[in-house]
């Protein structure tokens, strides 16, 4: 567990090293900066929008994160060779993609840590500045609800860094980036594969569809940034059921991923 | 490090100048209309991977930019052609983006140029958000005033505003105003009611409207109440004043009446005419009631 944590706190400081935390200072610029510039144009609209826009970016930003990082977590020790150095140490080949896993998620958690402090900030001066418009607001400005949008959108980027790890325990980045990316496009298509049936009529095309809907991705389900804009209740068992789906997905990735390096041969 | 900063600056400003210059002579090419790749909502719906709301947004904004934009305009070439694509692609991307359908609906039904003059289109994008957003009774309202300021159909008008008075939560002054139109439809009075009910919209771009439709309302009052003083002369004289200031002097009349906002009316000598002035912020007046005040001509 120790030797885990210890490849955890090295990714992290790397990843400190790439200058992520960038990602959060130019996220506070972009919402403060579009806070003041869309109020002309949205026709009253301004609250709504920023909600969208920082849950969006949030959105972007751990996904981007989650693979431009991920993609590079193990195959970077190997073209560097670095790996041999860390495979003679006391780290089994589980534990190394296991704390690389952790350290990355734990980057993301904390950069959209400070992305919600951030967000929150320029809704409480859009609240304190606002007028008589506050009144149609179909949701408080500091909407606790907002939470549940961004644990959900932390849980959707664990799972891309868990795809984004997969890919690089056998490919190369650029490969890595591509087919993490086309998951993650897939993933947004869950609902179109599911209903394949009502616009074909072949069977086997169907089976195929239903198979696809279950074993890739399901991201759909994680995005609730529209309802909780709008005030509208999540319900407690949704969330529940996506974060149990995350992690059993993230799961099935880690160990295939933990499978495929324990054995490959780096000779 | 102070060379390389300088050549940067130079090559800037050099390219800042460029830029000027270049614009003086040339303006990129824009199109009448803004050019909608795709106008398919649901296919938009599958481009925007989950991004829906934000991309409702920008569409909103979008559309926006482009009534406003047309609204300045001047010319042969002003066309609200784009108007209601957009405001389709926003409802689809975003089917509870109340003030979409709100405001959309009012973009829509303005008479042109002030707005596209497209009252069906406005009642369709009304039935979209009564189909897609829980029925609120406030786009049945919608509808039922499209109906009555627009459209001068107060049967229509009347089962509209019954129907809104049906869904949860209706305001309790949708029944009674539904009896009002079907009684007394086309009167000053019962849209004065109407619009001061919106006058407390929490919607401040309604709100706003509401004031303008007021005074507007006012406006035509004072000119009801003017034209028998015209009529007056002109029964007496058998002929349409010259001007405002032979009408003034031979009726006795204080001062050139003028409307809310302060603007002197208008006076058509030819057509004995009472108007609101074209540098007043209430011009045009709806038409609605013009019928009222026209003074019987010799």
């Amino acid at each position: 567990m120790r030797a885990m944590v210890l490849v955890a706190g090295a990714v992290f400081r790397e990843s400190v090293r790439d200058r992520v935390p960038y990602s959060m200072v130019m996220f506070a610029i972009l919402l403060m900066a579009a806070s003041y510039a869309i109020s002309q144009l949205t026709a009253g609209q301004d609250m709504k929008i920023i909600k969208d826009l920082g849950l969006a970016s949030m959105s972007v930003f751990g996904m981007l994160i989650a693979v431009f990082l991920g993609i590079g977590l193990v195959s970077k020790e190997v073209e560097r060779k670095s790996i041999f150095a860390l495979l003679a140490k006391p780290v089994t080949r589980t534990q190394f993609v296991l704390g690389k896993y952790l350290g990355l998620v734990a980057t993301l958690v904390i950069n959209l840590a400070v992305m919600t402090l951030a967000f929150y900030a320029v809704l409480a001066f859009m609240d304190l500045t606002a007028g008589p418009e506050k009144l149609v607001w179909p949701a408080p400005a500091l909407d606790p609800r907002l939470l549940i949008a961004i644990l959900l959108i932390i849980a959707e980027v664990a799972v891309v860094t868990a795809v984004a790890l997969f890919f690089s325990t056998f490919s190369s980045p650029l490969l890595s980036a591509l087919l993490t990316l086309g998951l993650w496009t897939a993933g947004h298509f869950g609902s179109d594969l599911r209903n394949f049936g009502t616009v074909v009529d072949s069977a086997p095309m169907i089976a195929i569809a239903r198979v696809l809907y279950y074993v890739l991705p399901n991201l759909a389900p994680f995005d609730v940034k529209a309802e909780v804009v709008h005030g509208f209740p999540v319900a407690a068992r949704h969330v529940a059921y996506t974060l149990a789906y995350g992690g059993l997905y993230a799961g099935v990735l880690l160990t295939a991923a933990v499978a495929i390096f324990r054995r490959r041969d780096f000779k | 490090m102070a060379a390389p900063v300088v050549l940067v600056a130079v090559l800037l400003a050099g390219a800042v100048g460029v830029q000027v210059v270049r614009d003086r002579g040339w303006s990129p090419y824009q199109p009448p209309n803004p050019l909608l790749w795709v106008q398919s909502g649901p296919l938009l719906q599958r481009l925007v991977l989950g991004f829906d709301s934000l991309a409702a947004d920008i569409y909103w904004m979008r559309a926006v930019v482009y009534y406003g934009g047309k609204r300045r305009a001047t010319g042969p070439q002003l066309s609200y052609d784009a108007l209601y694509p957009l405001l389709d692609l926003v409802t689809s991307l975003d089917p509870h983006f109340r003030v979409a359908y709100r405001f959309g609906s009012v973009f829509l039904t303005e008479a042109y140029p002030a707005g596209a003059g497209r009252p069906d289109l406005a009642i369709q994008l009304l039935q979209r958000g009564i189909a897609r957003d829980h029925g609120r009774w406030e786009y049945f309202y919608d509808i039922g005033f499209v109906y009555y300021w627009w459209l001068r159909d107060y049967q229509k008008a009347a089962e509209w505003f019954l129907k809104g008075a049906e869904q949860p939560g209706a305001a309790e002054w949708l029944k009674p105003l539904a009896a009002t139109t079907l009684a007394t439809g086309g009167h000053r009075e019962t849209s004065r009611q109407m619009w001061t009910q919106l006058l407390n919209s929490d919607m401040t771009f309604i709100r706003s409207q509401a004031e303008l439709r007021l005074a507007q309302l006012d406006a035509m009052d004072t000119i009801a109440a003017v034209t028998p003083v015209l009529q007056r002369f002109i029964d007496r004289e058998q002929r349409i004043p010259r001007s405002w200031q032979e009408l003034a002097a031979a009726e006795r009349l204080a001062r050139v009446p003028a409307d809310p906002t302060g603007v002197p009316f208008v006076f058509d000598p030819k057509l004995g005419f009472i108007d609101v002035s074209p540098k007043s912020r209430l011009w045009p007046l709806p038409i609605e009631s013009r019928a009222h005040v026209t003074p019987q001509l010799p």
